[in-house]
């Protein structure tokens, strides 16, 4: 098996998946769930529900703030209690809408059938209009609309899409059951995903720690006979998964500083996202539910679960059997690019994959001591960036050398601070500088648009 | 579980940490201290423990009494410039040349930058030159090896000094260095500081270095190449005026320097090209000494050279960045 993977940098952090065996299940739905308007990048979705409306299952209750935004249905039925901010995952307070479940009834036209409909319709861009309708977003983790990823800016031409089963993070396996257990649709959703960028071919790549995702994959493809589509076997290094890494990997194209996917002719989907492409075109069931890892050495039962948006944590949490006495840390999301959660209250988005539970062993940084120069930082940087210098420009707060030497390029993978003996704090450092770099990138951008319109007038 | 624990990713740490990185690096030294040991005697043992003692000892006070910051001397790095210093000197050196060494080592060359990580320099050549300079009787008379198995001591110059001391007598290379078996340079040097004693050692300590990827090769398979390279255009020349590519390799240290001194993390570039341009001109810098210099060996001041440029090279040579040219 000939083992593809990026060019630059890396690393090998254990996999961790112990959750792989274990199959998805749906969670009970909760008695209240507080579905935020802000589940994806872009501007926020406005509530077109009142206080007191009854809602069904996939029922439309916040529509898209712009074009780079997304439509927002109900996970649950049941009556809106409240549209009001509530302290999001980060802690930040965000609007929410609140609704008390009552039953389960779906909105007419909703397919709940586990019938697989794996006929591609013509309409590329009826294809694109129902992706929308159903409210899909990259379920990867970065969230961004998906069909607004599908609708290329004139001049730049899709070549390939790739769908992304690397998960390269460590403990996270709700792709790889995905691809187990719904592989069929995954493979649709790939279908109809070739046929919207206009019939191109197709990678779906998955690491090589998911041989059975793998072979599994291959018999589907074989047996659902689309053409132009093959699997990829990727090597286990992280961040395999990163968009511009797997383009890289799989293409042998880099995608430029600040350039999209699609300026190299890639489009790339999640698994998670191609299922979710699959319910919305062929079944008219927008995005309500995910997969959620729970997983964590310290934590009693290990699940992969199927949950509405919305749900508190606590909920999951609770029907888990509680938090382990040792864990000191939530993760939403993987150890290496996860953010902390803050409270417990808060409720999944869509983009929600997985809780991950850390023992303060697992997880305490160490005392950061003098760089030693010994450039681990460097050689395990995928953007091919200097960590240890960025750190010092940033801690500096020399700005324009920050820019000079590209910290607006880190992708925030974390392999910088994994990777350093010293334990010095490099992606918190470089977080920073890359905050006032690409502000400052904006603000020209924004000054040279005014000065354009000016000089027209 | 009362509190969340909240902080920026990753949440999790590779195993290795600037302690566990130099304990790989004294792991790697240990064949070729046992070697001179077992050639050198209790004698050898006693170079080691002195070195080894005052370099920790020396940076335990500067960080108590003077700096008044937390110790690092649990980092191991002391350790290493100990080993390091000691293996750089005969084994005839008294203990208060050593103690000397150390001083300059760890006192001038390390802590006065500002420790660990902060100097320009290689703190044992330093301390190994200083005494080179302060003390050449000490430094440069080499006693034949008594050995814990004991023949006896006959004293006499290394063989690169025998070899300028014969050239300035008239003597050929080929005559001076008929005096050598090439296998016993590889098994058990003839004479020398103690660390270079059997180049095999060294070279298992280097390959387990590379395998636990603690360093790269390049830098020294750099100043191997450009040594090997350098002596075989020379020797191709006038091999009766310059000595022969094999002999350069084995001799005068250089491969006790180029496995463990020139791949210092903190004095050697961070970019692969910059390690391979920096082990060139160690490799050239070396050779040059040796043929045309005034000191018969010449790869702890090629090295330190090669060090000054040491941040010029990492601003010259970057690796390349993803999608930029």
């Amino acid at each position: 098996m000939s083992k593809h993977t990026f060019s630059i940098g890396g690393v090998h952090p254990h996999d961790n998946k112990i959750s792989r065996e274990c199959a998805l299940e749906p969670l009970p739905i909760a008695p209240v769930v507080y579905i935020g308007v802000s589940q994806h990048i872009g501007a926020p979705s406005v509530p077109c529900v009142a206080v007191g409306d009854k809602v069904k299952v996939g029922q439309v209750i916040a529509e898209p703030g712009g074009f780079v935004g997304a439509f927002i249905h109900s996970s649950v039925s049941g009556t809106v209690k409240s549209i009001a901010p509530r302290a999001d995952l980060a802690g930040r307070a965000t609007t929410h809408i609140e609704i008390a479940v009552e039953g389960d009834e779906w909105l007419e036209g909703i397919d709940t059938s586990d019938t697989l409909i794996t006929a591609i319709p013509d309409d590329a861009k009826a294809i694109v209009e129902k992706i929308r309708l159903g409210g899909v977003v990259g379920l990867g983790g970065a969230t961004f609309p998906t069909h607004v990823k599908l609708s290329p800016p004139p001049g730049s031409k899709c070549e390939r899409v790739i769908i992304n089963g690397c998960e390269c993070e460590p403990y996270l396996t709700s792709d790889f059951r995905t691809l187990l257990e719904k592989g069929e649709q995954v493979v649709v959703g790939a279908a109809l995903l070739q046929k919207a960028m206009g019939g191109v071919p197709c990678t779906i790549a998955i690491e090589e720690n998911k041989p059975e995702a793998i072979a599994h994959i291959r018999e589907v493809i074989a047996k659902l006979g689309y053409k132009d589509m093959d699997v990829m076997v990727m090597k286990m290094m992280y961040p395999q998964g990163g968009e511009k890494q797997l383009i890289d990997a799989v293409m042998h194209r880099q995608v430029g500083s600040g350039a999209l996917p699609i300026s190299v002719g890639a489009v790339v989907q999640n698994v998670a996202t191609a299922l979710a492409v699959y319910e919305a075109v062929q079944k008219n069931k927008p995005v309500i539910d995910n997969s959620v890892t729970v997983t964590g050495e310290c934590f009693p039962r290990q699940a992969n679960l199927i949950v509405r948006v919305g749900t508190p944590l606590q909920d999951i949490i609770d029907y888990l059997g509680g938090i382990p006495a040792d864990a000191v840390k939530i993760i939403s999301g993987g150890p290496m690019m996860g953010r902390a959660v803050a409270n417990l209250q808060a409720a999944t988005v869509k983009g929600t994959g997985a809780l991950l539970f850390l023992t303060e062993k697992q997880t305490r940084r160490a005392p950061e001591t003098n760089c030693i120069r010994c450039g681990k930082c460097a050689d395990a940087c995928p953007m091919g960036l200097e960590p240890f210098l960025l750190n010092k420009l940033s801690k500096a707060a020399d700005w324009e050398a920050c820019e000079a030497n590209a910290a607006q390029d880190c992708i925030e993978c974390g392999c910088c601070l994994y990777s350093c003996p010293a334990q010095i704090p490099l992606l918190d450092n470089i977080r920073v500088g890359k905050g006032f770099v690409l502000s400052a990138i904006r603000a020209r951008a924004a000054a040279a648009k005014a000065a354009a319109e000016a000089a027209k007038k | 579980m009362s509190k969340l624990l909240v902080s920026p990713s990753p949440h999790i740490h590779s195993k290795d940490s600037t302690k566990s990185l130099m304990l790989d690096v004294v792991i790697a030294l240990i064949p070729a201290v046992i070697c001179s040991v077992v050639f050198y005697g209790w004698q050898e043992l006693l170079v080691l423990g002195v070195s080894v003692a005052s370099c920790v000892l020396l940076e335990w006070a500067i960080t108590k009494y003077m700096l008044k910051a937390p110790s690092t001397i649990g980092d191991l790095s002391a350790v290493i410039t100990g080993i390091l210093l000691a293996l750089n000197v005969p084994y005839t050196t008294p203990w208060w040349v050593i103690f000397i060494g150390a001083v300059v080592a760890i006192g001038v060359a390390k802590m006065t930058f500002g420790g660990i990580g902060q100097n320009i320099w290689n703190p044992a050549l330093v301390g190994r030159v200083f005494l080179l300079v302060s003390f050449p009787t000490y430094m440069t008379t080499w006693n034949a090896p008594k050995g814990l198995f004991g023949a006896d001591a006959v004293s006499g110059p290394t063989p690169l000094g025998a070899i300028q001391e014969g050239l300035m007598k008239g003597s050929t290379v080929q005559e001076l260095t008929s005096a050598y078996d090439y296998k016993d340079l590889l098994f058990a040097n003839l004479g020398g500081s103690a660390g270079e004693v059997c180049a095999l050692a060294l070279l298992a300590g280097f390959v387990y270095l590379c395998i636990r990827k603690v360093i790269k090769p390049w830098i020294t398979l750099s100043i191997f190449a450009t040594v090997a390279v350098t002596s075989l255009i020379f020797w191709g020349i006038h091999p009766a005026r310059f000595t022969d590519p094999l002999f350069n390799l084995l001799t005068g240290g250089l491969i006790l320097g180029a496995c463990f001194m020139a791949t210092d993390y903190v004095t050697s570039p961070m970019s692969v090209k910059g390690g391979i341009v920096f082990g060139i001109g160690i490799g050239f810098l070396t050779m040059m000494i040796r043929y045309f210099g005034s000191y018969p060996e010449g790869v702890s001041f090629a090295i330190l050279i090669m060090n000054s440029v040491v941040p010029l090279l990492n601003m010259w040579f970057k690796q390349k960045k993803f999608g930029r040219k």
